[in-house]
């Protein structure tokens, strides 16, 4: 009991010290950033570590939504043609300064266009200033295609020219690949011929600076003195790098830290019950489903596909496989997503009605594949479960499944094929909160042979899909809807669920936002005395 | 003794070229490349897949990749990360000395512990005590390793807040490492506190990661203990009238000592790069959960020169242990 009082008054006195100094913010994050220059890289991890708190964009996404407002650009206007996107950019933005690196002028077009030619332009030095800098994203969000110039209009005016109108280009610039950097300083480093450093001591214009990074172990930072939209509240941010999400869950409880990500499911009701402990919770932006492979015998037949569906349990899945963080879904996009289409319904389950479905549709001893991922994603906990249970759902239709799976690699490759046998288990996750990220990435006709795993080309929906790539919002959400509504009648996929994220935290924690992107962003939180 | 040493080092060659293949292969017998799992569920086109291989040059022939790389290591050059960008041989000395240090205490607590519960057992042959002893080395050597470093957590850092959840040192502390050893580091610092906040961070690991080594050292004491209580020299001890405690602890335990050291010496290599599921458990920044990390994500140079770094390390600590034999036993010699 001595030790135990020693130690909880040290800890509690050391912490309460160093808040009467410096109100420090300890987040438990769930693993290591592979680098600080987020355009080299895909995972939300190491977008936390750095665009998230370091970098700032041109336009950002308001918290807590997936609005796009402004951000390093005060306004920005559209040409009618769609084509041309013009920037006037803020002033006074000053980029950190670091040991070896104090900016001698504030932030203009130039680092602009540096953050997006060294990505895009092959004899830019910084293309491949660390070996193999694919730049992922950007690739994948076809901005190499899109952009046909970028120029300096002015200091304070960037114009980007795009060779076709696409409007989810916007939500595109506040995603993480789209971070600017420092001109200045990646000159500097060129010049001593340090250029990797680019990677690892990030200079932006973000709420936060970097202090220090050990590896596997600690980040540390500290609120910019001189960011544009006022010094954040807290002085100090640290990321205590904890893997293990039963460990994270005693720190945080231990109070050794204030925020945890990813708690485990089965603890989120005894996190709750914490006095000391604050939940907050909201629906990912994600989707899980079952692609049925729309060009082979018999699944070419919407009915057979809407028979199938309507024999899997879905609330059997959420219970075992989710267990409580997760929701049924019936549209292909998340409900937080604008367009979001309310007003269907879903399939309901009802096995006796799928088998006579099929038996109308003259399908009898129907057996399949199940494709099942080897890997924990957040759409799907458990791929394996989910398809055993799915398994048994079609059994009882008579339909027999044989279960499959793949090392993760392997299995996102075969599953692309377009002869491929059986209906495969996947998901995704939003990048930009624009429903063309989901509708036109996974169900569109140019992705057959690629991320749409049913290999479904619907004229109907494609048309929809594509006309939606220019207009306002409120154009775009009517043919969104409709295009939901032919994808239902469809049924390509069946739509399974997507995630419930949880985020438990310290009640003394104040104004902290939750992200419907997936990103654990700490701008704008407080620390209560 | 010279020779013995060079022969030794001379049997090193082959095998560290043999090393060399196995790291090499295994990672590549692995189903899946590092270039489909960046791209993930968005995937990407055939043609940048293949732009992407070239350009780690993994569109050349598996032997050229081999020999290119066994050439690099000769000149020292153990590659970069694919996903850090870092030169491997870099990350691995920011993370060993954290593996090294745990592992230090926890192989301290297994022979400090481990040798005397041996030689009680051994000495109380059949009683209560020594069923008691190897009962419970029993259970420790089968002990899930997660389940028991998160239960000691609960019950130690949770309920009774005795010891940090994990970490190596409280978060309060901030300074530059030096050795890469928390606990010298702790003390250069000068930072009041430090080095207490690093040693109530290592109890628990190094308790977790000494069970099964514990248990191993405890029972091979107590079969060479009571192999060596029945030589004729003990009994020859005993019959001069030694005292028992003389007779068990010079006489027969130095006999015993040499395979207990070698349990010791292949304990270390195991604890080496075998310490991942503590090293995760407690959030240590050491070697093992690097290599897991890297294995999962087909982190090519990582894996290989990882493996080979290990291998190295756990080379050298067999060829100490060899060298150490003598130091017990004068009768081994070398020449």
């Amino acid at each position: 009991m001595k030790m135990k009082t020693l130690i909880a008054v040290g800890f509690t006195a050391a912490l309460m010290a160093s808040t009467a100094q410096a109100k420090t913010l300890v987040y438990c994050s769930e693993g290591s950033p592979e680098g600080f220059d987020p355009a080299l890289y895909t995972a939300g991890t190491t977008f936390d570590a750095s665009s998230r708190q370091i970098y700032g964009g041109l336009v950002q996404f308001e918290l807590g939504t997936t609005k796009v407002i402004p951000d390093l650009a005060e306004s920005w206007e559209v040409s009618d043609d769609g084509l041309e996107y013009t920037f006037k950019l803020r002033s006074g933005v000053k980029f950190h300064s670091i040991d070896g690196f104090t900016p001698s002028r504030d932030f203009n077009a130039d680092d602009v266009i540096f953050s997006f030619d060294r990505q895009r332009l092959s004899d830019n030095p910084y293309n491949a200033y660390v070996s193999g800098a694919s730049w992922e994203y950007f690739n994948a969000m076809s901005m190499p295609d899109l952009i046909s110039s970028i120029e300096k209009v002015d200091d304070m005016t960037v114009k980007f020219v795009l060779n076709r109108p696409e409007a989810p280009f916007i939500a595109n610039l506040a995603m993480d690949f789209a971070s600017i950097m420092s001109k200045e300083y990646a000159d500097q480093l060129a010049e001593a011929g340090n250029m990797t450093n680019l990677n690892q001591a990030p200079v932006g214009t973000g709420p936060f600076q970097m202090v220090a990074y050990q590896k596997d172990a600690v980040i540390r930072y500290k609120a910019h003195p001189d960011y544009y939209a006022g010094k954040e509240a807290i002085d100090d941010l640290i990321f205590a790098i904890t893997p293990d999400n039963s460990v994270r869950q005693q720190k945080l409880v231990a109070g050794e830290c204030h925020v945890m990500p990813y708690p485990n499911p089965a603890d989120v009701q005894s996190l709750k019950d914490n006095p000391d402990i604050t939940m907050m919770q909201q629906e990912g932006l994600n989707v899980g489903y079952l692609a049925y492979n729309t060009t082979q015998e018999p699944f070419d037949r919407p009915e057979v596909r809407k028979a199938l569906n309507m024999a899997i349990n879905k609330q059997a899945i959420l219970d075992a496989v989710f267990q409580g963080a997760g929701q049924a879904t019936k549209n292909p996009i998340p409900p937080t997503m604008w367009s979001y289409n309310d007003s269907i319904e879903d399939d309901p389950y009802d096995p006796e009605a799928a088998k006579k479905m099929l038996a109308d549709a003259g399908v009898s001893d129907l057996s399949m594949k199940v494709w099942a991922m080897p890997v924990q994603r957040p759409y799907n906990p458990n791929a394996r479960r989910m398809a055993e249970l799915i398994q048994a759902d079609f059994a009882n239709i008579g339909v027999t499944v044989e279960i499959v799976s793949y090392e993760w690699g392997e299995y996102l490759d075969r599953s692309k094929a377009l002869d491929r046998d059986g209906a495969v288990l996947l998901g995704w996750t939003g990048d930009n909160g624009d429903p063309d990220n989901f509708l036109a990435v996974l169900l569109g006709c140019d992705a057959v042979g690629g991320s749409n795993r049913a290999q479904w080309c619907n004229e109907e929906f494609n048309d929809l899909v594509m006309k939606a790539k220019s207009g306002t919002q409120e154009e775009r959400t009517k043919l969104y809807e409709e295009a939901q509504a032919v994808f239902k009648r469809e049924a390509p996929w069946a739509t399974i669920a997507h995630s419930v994220v949880f985020m438990p935290m310290r009640n003394n924690v104040q104004g902290y936002v939750m992200d419907p992107l997936g990103g654990h962003v700490f701008e704008g939180v407080d620390l209560a005395e | 003794m010279l020779g013995f040493f060079l022969r030794k080092l001379a049997l090193l060659v082959p095998t560290f070229i043999g090393i060399t293949i196995i790291a090499f292969g295994f990672v590549r017998v692995l189903p899946g490349d590092p270039v489909l799992l960046m791209a993930g569920e968005r995937g990407m086109s055939d043609e940048r897949y293949r732009e992407l291989l070239k350009e780690f040059g993994f569109d050349r022939p598996v032997w050229v990749q081999y020999f290119d790389y066994l050439g690099n290591i000769l000149q020292g050059d153990f590659g970069q990360s694919l996903v850090t960008k870092k030169p491997v041989l870099q990350e691995f000395f920011t993370l060993f000395p954290a593996t090294v240090e745990l592992s230090l205490c926890a192989i301290l607590i297994a022979i400090v512990v481990g040798i005397p519960a041996g030689v009680l057992a051994a000495t109380r042959r059949g009683s209560f005590l020594d069923q008691t002893l190897m009962g419970t080395a029993l259970v420790g050597y089968s002990m899930p390793i997660f389940w028991w470093g998160l239960l000691l957590i609960i019950i130690f850092s949770g309920w009774l807040q005795w010891t940090p959840v994990s970490g190596r040192i409280s978060l309060l502390y901030f300074f530059d490492q030096v050795t890469g050893f928390m606990l010298i580091d702790s003390l250069l610092s000068g930072q009041k506190g430090a080095f207490s906040s690093a040693v109530q961070h290592l109890i628990l690991p190094s308790i977790v990661l000494a069970t099964i080594p514990l248990a191993v050292i405890a029972r091979q004491t107590r079969s060479a203990m009571l192999e060596v209580l029945g030589e004729d020299y003990v009994r020859t001890a005993r019959a001069k009238g030694l005292s028992e405690s003389r007779v068990v602890g010079v006489h027969a335990l130095r006999n015993a000592l040499i395979p207990v050291v070698t349990v010791i010496g292949l304990s270390v290599g195991t604890l080496l790069a075998g310490a991942i599921l503590t090293e995760t458990i407690f959030s240590w920044p050491g070697i093992g959960k690097w290599m897991v990390d890297s294995i999962f994500r087909r982190d090519y140079p990582v894996v290989q020169s990882g493996l080979l770094l290990i291998a190295g390390v756990v080379m050298i600590v067999n060829l100490i242990v060899d060298m150490t034999y003598g130091l017990i036993n004068p009768r081994i010699r070398y020449d």
